[in-house]
C-alpha cells in the first residue's frame, strides 16, 4: 500500500500523541498529566486538521487545550495535586490493562479487517459551508446545546459555592500524613520513590500532608 | 489517507482513557481519562463524516456532531470538577475510594 504525505503527518502525530496519551494514564505527578494531556489534545486537533476539518481544529485548541486544560490544573491546585506517596492506583492494575489490552486488540481486529485499504479523500470543509449548515439544519439542537451549557455552568457554581454554615476548607491536621498512612494493599504503587519522600518533606509549600 | 490510521489513533486513544479510569484513584486523573475518551470519539466521528465525503452533507454532520461532543465535554468539565472540589471539601480527600458513602 503506497503512503501519501498526509498519512505521514498521521503515523508521526499517532507515534507522539499516542505516547503523551499513555503517559497521561501511567504518569506518578498528576500535574504532569494534565500537561501530557496537552500534547494529546493538540495532537487531536492535528489529526481533525488532516482531516480538513478546520473549525473543529481550531475549536479544539481553543475550548480543550486552552481552557479545559486550565479549569483541570486549576482543580488540581485547589485540591492539592498529591506530590506526596498517596496510593495513586487501585489494587485492579493488572486487571485494567487486561480490559483495555483486549478492547483495543478487539477494536484494531475490526478496524483492519473492515477497513483494509479504504482511503479517504481529504477535503477541507469551508468554516461558511459548516456555519450555513449548522445554523439551518441544526439550528434547534444548537440552542439546546446553549441552554445546557448555561445550565450546567450554572450548576457548577452552584454545586461548588460554599454554603452558609458549612465547614471551613480542611486544614493540614485533616490530611493522612505519611506516618499514619494505612498499609499498602498489593499492587499499589506509590505517587513517587521514598528517596525523594525526605526532599519534598523539607520543602517549604505543595506538600500534602504536615510540612514538617 | 488510509482510513486506518484515524481509527486506530481514536482506538487507542480510547482504550487508554479506560485503562486510566479503571486503574487510577485520583478523582481530576479519572476525569482527564474520560476527556480523552471523548477525544477519541470525536475523532471517529470525523473519520467517519470524511468516509462519506461524497454523500452530499454527510461530512458537514460528522463534525457537526463532534461539535456538540466538544461543547458537552466542556460542560462535563465543568460540573465533574465542581462536585470533585465538594468531595475535597467535605472528605479532604480526591480519591475516589474514599468516595463510597453510597455503596451498597
Amino acid at each position: 500500500m503506497g503512503l501519501e504525505l498526509a498519512d505521514y503527518w498521521m503515523l508521526l502525530l499517532f507515534v507522539i500523541c499516542g505516547a503523551a496519551s499513555l503517559l497521561v494514564v501511567v504518569s506518578r505527578n498528576v500535574v504532569h498529566s494534565a500537561l501530557y494531556l496537552v500534547v494529546t489534545l493538540l495532537g487531536v486537533a492535528g489529526v481533525f486538521l488532516l482531516l480538513g476539518a478546520e473549525f473543529l481544529a481550531w475549536t479544539q485548541v481553543l475550548v480543550y487545550a486552552g481552557a479545559v486544560i486550565v479549569l483541570i490544573l486549576f482543580g488540581l491546585m485547589l485540591t492539592r495535586a498529591p506530590i506526596g506517596p498517596i496510593r495513586e492506583d487501585t489494587e485492579n492494575t493488572r486487571l485494567a490493562f487486561g480490559v483495555s489490552g483486549a478492547l483495543f486488540v478487539f477494536l484494531m481486529v475490526m478496524i483492519i479487517s473492515t477497513f483494509g485499504n479504504d482511503r479517504l479523500e481529504l477535503v477541507p470543509t469551508l468554516t461558511i459551508d459548516m456555519a450555513s449548515f449548522l445554523y439551518v439544519e441544526w439550528a434547534f439542537p444548537l440552542l439546546a446545546l446553549g441552554f445546557l451549557l448555561t445550565v450546567a455552568l450554572v450548576g457548577a457554581v452552584i454545586i461548588a459555592r460554599q454554603e452558609v454554615g458549612e465547614g471551613p476548607m480542611p486544614t493540614d491536621d485533616d490530611f493522612t500524613d505519611r506516618e499514619e498512612a494505612g498499609p499498602t494493599r498489593s499492587g499499589d504503587t506509590t505517587a513517587e520513590p521514598p528517596a525523594l519522600a525526605s526532599e519534598t518533606a523539607s520543602a517549604p509549600v505543595g506538600v500534602s500532608g504536615k510540612a514538617k | 489517507m488510509l482510513t486506518v490510521f484515524p481509527l486506530a489513533f481514536s482506538a487507542l486513544l480510547f482504550c487508554l482513557g479506560v485503562y486510566g479510569v479503571l486503574a487510577r484513584r485520583n478523582a481530576v486523573l479519572v476525569l482527564m481519562s474520560v476527556e480523552m475518551m471523548l477525544a477519541a470519539v470525536t475523532i471517529n466521528l470525523v473519520t467517519f463524516g470524511a468516509l462519506g465525503a461524497t454523500n452530499g452533507d454527510v461530512i458537514l454532520t460528522g463534525q457537526i456532531f463532534a461539535l456538540f461532543v466538544l461543547a458537552v465535554g466542556a460542560a462535563e468539565v465543568g460540573v465533574g470538577l465542581a462536585i470533585i472540589l465538594l468531595l475535597y471539601r467535605n472528605r479532604a480527600s480526591v480519591n475516589i475510594d474514599d468516595a463510597d458513602l453510597m455503596r451498597y
